[in-house]
């Protein structure tokens, strides 16, 4: 007589996991269903993160807190918003006062909005002080940029739904944008407003894109971002790698955890540490700072002193009646500044446009080999200490009245904004570099 | 070297903002959305002078009466004046093509008014009716020019007379109101009426987002939880990093 | 790397508290979302209670009024409808109302609070739809019983004050909501209140 343990080995049945309890059974059947164990690993329990992420790391894992929190509070707000130019602006008060938390949900939605822009740029100026978008993590910075404009766009049509003074009028100049656009311009834009003003055509259809198309479009390209990620690696502080060449690696100089043999079969991993747990608790802890951040706006200014909830949108869409002041919000600012600047319809939106496109242009425009500032050249420290300044006075600019002072000093800005990319390519070419160091410092 | 150019760039910033305000700086309401007796007399105020022209249109009384310390069944009493039921919005029965007959423009709804604006502009605006005969009603006021209400609370304060000064502008010299005095012809004194102006303001300001305070009072709990939270995680992190350090 | 052992209980123990506390917070941040469902202001106000003036009301005549969206019937009574509602509790389900389907106040042979005025939820207790009242016709339903609401959608009939009779789709006899006579002509249908 055979026992059933027995039996069960007969089989041939290889699996190294013994069968103990409930928990690992279940998992064992949706293992040879789905790959559940083997993506956890891969992909978290044993992905080789380099040791050295510092502070500025936080910031992708904050953009998917953020998104989460966007999808979630968003659907929630769909339940009691009701698209409609005669509806649109009474909805949203009654949110904000006859339904339960209703002020919350929009409260964590509207600072949530904010929020994504500061976490995406901060992400994005990472990766510009990190070397982060050369070879070979081009096609991850594209899918970064391809989520900023998604973004952008999302954020553009949700600020149309509350239909306050800034919503219609905001989205008013801004679909006007596309007038400039020789000879398709006007049908252009008749098109995308579907009448002969922002009307509620205009809202529904944004209403459809912002609930339902650009989410998917935002989730899926987040998706192909990390699956970029996963494939070439992350970039860390020292701009080297942590993947070498298969055999370059002594043994004593491997780390002591257990990575996937996805990336140990094909090279040899140095001075990465698995991302779950140590990056998991780190992020766990840069979460909790953040949302004490957040959460301070939410509860106690969520309008941000006119940052975050601009005041003439407490007041419902008018056609009749131009606000006397109309800005984007914050974080258009720094391009529509740079559209201000220049005197002429067409050129201003096509610099607008370039703004932008240059930053997607950085894998190609920067020719160094070496990733990191901390290596670079003492003109590369300059060249970002001055687009900082510049990106921050055009977000200034760009949210002031426009004076002659203020016109003069966006065109100034305009000028070193597009330098940095010139100056970029010109230096990198055969810019002197500190040398690097062969493993990760700290 | 970046550091001092953000700091001249903030410096420049009150400059900037200075220039775009109006011609009279805004006085101070100091409201205080925690005084329930202020928020009633301003309530008291608003359903007796201001509603007769302006709405609250997404208020209803019932929250109301509840939010700022009225028994519903008192509230019902003497603060509802027409047959609104207690659960309805604060409306009145003015049409608005009548209004914008009147006044040249529909009275706005003043729900979020303190939002559009903001309280301190409401409290300037209420101290600075001043008389000025070539006007329809016999008023105009120093923050809103050319403005096409009458002075409602003109039996409250008096009919304030302007204060002008001589203003080079250009190569002109002009005129211009920069404060306001009352006649004495009301029956408040100016510290009363500075009160009054100041619950009407603060009631305004409370119906602007009604959440206000409970927003805080949550919010004050929330972050004492995350504050807890980050010092537990900090020392998760830590204890894990170990390994690696 | 250090070499100091891996102290297992205090990481343990960390990371038991962070997961509560995480845990607790995640059910705090559920609650708007939860709370969020509740009837609101507006719903509430909807269906605040209802004021019926009930001085035009004839013996024998039924009216409706809407309280939160439901038909409520208030209904008086004539003397022989009364009298003839004592002739057939033997047929009844539940003719002394032991089921909860009215306040203490109406809980006595006529399921109202004034024996010729009667106030009901006029929806069958089977699947929601509307009874008809069939004003001096319920003899063809039940025999000696002139009058009765009868329930066009699987059958069911009710006497009077409600009360569901047997071998009908419909378990339990009409709900009665909530009411007060705040005087002799008014009743405020959907709040029971004390009255001085």
């Amino acid at each position: 007589m055979t026992s059933k343990y027995e039996e069960q080995t007969a089989t041939g049945d290889n699996t190294t996991t013994k069968s103990g309890g409930v928990v690992s059974s279940v998992v064992n059947w949706i293992d040879d269903r789905i790959p559940m164990t083997r993506v956890w690993n891969m992909h978290i329990a044993q992905y080789p993160a380099p040791k050295n992420f510092n502070f500025w790391y936080l910031f992708g894992s904050l953009a998917i807190l953020v998104l989460v929190n966007q999808i979630v509070t968003g659907i929630w707000l769909t339940m009691n918003f009701v698209p409609s130019a005669e509806g649109a602006f009474a909805s949203v008060e009654y949110i904000m006062r006859d339904v339960e938390y209703g002020w919350l949900l929009r409260y964590l939605h509207s600072t949530g909005a904010s929020a994504f822009f500061v976490v995406v740029y901060l992400h994005m100026f990472r990766g510009m002080i990190y070397g982060s978008y050369q070879k070979p993590r081009e096609l991850l910075w594209l899918f970064g940029m391809l989520i900023f404009l998604a973004l952008m766009a999302e954020a553009f049509m949700g600020y149309l739904l509350p239909w306050g003074q800034m919503s219609f009028w905001g989205a008013q100049v801004i679909i006007s944008l596309f007038g400039a656009i020789p000879v398709i311009g006007e049908d252009l834009t008749l098109w995308i407003r579907g009448d002969y003003v922002i009307s509620g055509a205009t809202l529904n259809r944004f209403f459809a894109l912002h609930v339902i198309a650009l989410p998917l479009v935002l989730v899926i390209l987040v998706f192909l971002h990390i699956v970029a990620l996963h494939e070439v690696g992350s970039n860390n502080p020292d701009g080297i790698e942590v993947k070498r060449k298969k055999g370059s690696v002594a043994e004593e100089d491997k780390p002591k955890f257990k990575f996937h043999e996805y990336y140990t079969s094909k090279k040899d991993v140095v001075d990465a540490i698995p991302f779950h747990p140590y990056y998991t608790v780190k992020d766990i802890l840069g979460v909790a700072g953040f949302l004490i951040l957040f959460c301070w706006v939410v509860f106690f200014m969520p309008e941000m002193n006119g940052f975050f909830l601009e005041a003439p949108n407490f007041e419902a869409a008018n056609p009749l009646k131009t606000p006397e002041h109309i800005f984007p919000v914050w974080y258009f600012t720094p391009f529509y500044a740079i559209l201000r600047a220049i005197p002429d319809k067409l050129f201003g939106v096509v610099a607008m446009g370039a703004s932008i496109v240059m930053l997607a242009l950085l894998p190609w425009l920067d020719r160094g080999k070496v990733r990191s500032i901390r290596y670079r050249s003492v003109w590369h420290k300059l060249n970002i200490a001055q687009f900082v300044v510049t990106f921050l006075i055009l977000g200034w600019a760009g949210a002031t009245p426009q004076t002659v002072q203020s016109t003069i000093l966006s065109q100034i800005c305009t000028v070193t904004y597009f330098m940095f990319f010139v100056l970029l390519y010109v230096y990198s070419k055969n810019e002197v570099t500190k040398p690097l160091p062969t493993r990760l410092t700290k | 070297m970046m550091k001092k150019l953000l700091i001249g760039l903030f410096a420049l910033l009150p400059t900037f903002t200075m220039a775009a305000g109006p011609t009279m700086p805004l006085m101070d309401a100091n409201i205080d959305l925690r005084d329930k007796a202020s928020l009633q007399r301003g309530a008291k105020l608003f359903m007796n002078y201001c509603l007769g022209c302006h709405q609250m249109q997404y208020q209803r009384y019932e929250r109301t009466f509840r939010d700022i310390g009225i028994p519903v069944e008192i509230g019902k009493e003497t603060l509802i004046f027409d047959d609104s039921k207690v659960g309805s919005h604060i409306l009145n029965a003015m049409s608005k093509e009548d209004a914008a007959k009147w006044f040249g423009a529909a009275p706005p709804d003043l729900t979020l008014i303190s939002r559009v604006k903001s309280p301190d502009y409401i409290y300037t605006y209420l101290k600075s009716f001043y008389r000025d005969e070539s006007r329809p009603f016999g008023v105009n006021n120093v923050v809103f020019p050319l403005v096409g209400m009458p002075h409602v609370l003109q039996e409250l304060q008096g009919l304030p007379m302007p204060i002008t000064e001589e203003v080079v502008e250009g190569d002109e010299t002009v005129t211009k109101v920069v404060g306001v005095e009352t006649d004495g012809s009301g029956e408040m004194s100016d510290d009363e009426y500075d009160q009054a102006a100041r619950d009407l303001t603060n009631f305004l300001a409370y119906v602007g987002e009604p959440s206000r305070l409970e927003s805080e009072a949550i919010g004050i709990k929330v972050l004492g939880f995350l504050v807890i939270f980050f010092i537990l995680a900090f020392f998760l992190k830590k204890e894990y990093w170990r390994d690696v350090h | 790397m250090s070499n100091a052992p891996v102290d297992n209980s205090r990481r343990r123990f960390l990371t038991i508290a962070t997961s509560v506390v995480g845990g607790v917070g995640a059910a705090g941040a559920a609650v708007p979302f939860i709370a969020s469902w509740n009837p609101s202001e507006r719903a509430k106000s909807a269906g605040a209670p209802v004021e019926v003036d009930i001085s035009k009301l004839e013996p024998g005549q039924l009216i409706r009024v809407e309280w939160r969206g439901k038909p409520v019937w208030v209904i008086y009574r004539t003397p022989k409808m009364l009298e003839q509602m004592k002739q057939h509790e033997d047929q009844l389900r539940d003719p002394n109302s032991d089921e909860a389907q009215q306040l203490e106040s109406a809980k006595n042979n006529y399921r109202s609070k004034r024996e010729e005025i009667f106030v009901a939820v006029g929806i069958c207790t089977h699947l929601g739809c509307s009874p008809t009242f069939m004003n001096g016709g319920f003899g063809e339903k039940v025999e000696g019983t002139a009058d009765g609401f009868f329930c066009p959608c699987h059958g069911s009939k009710f006497d009077m004050a409600g009360r569901v009779f047997q071998n009908v789709p419909a378990p339990l006899n009409l709900e009665i909501p909530p009411y007060t006579f705040l005087d002799d002509t008014t009743i405020l249908v959907g709040e029971e209140q004390e009255v001085a």
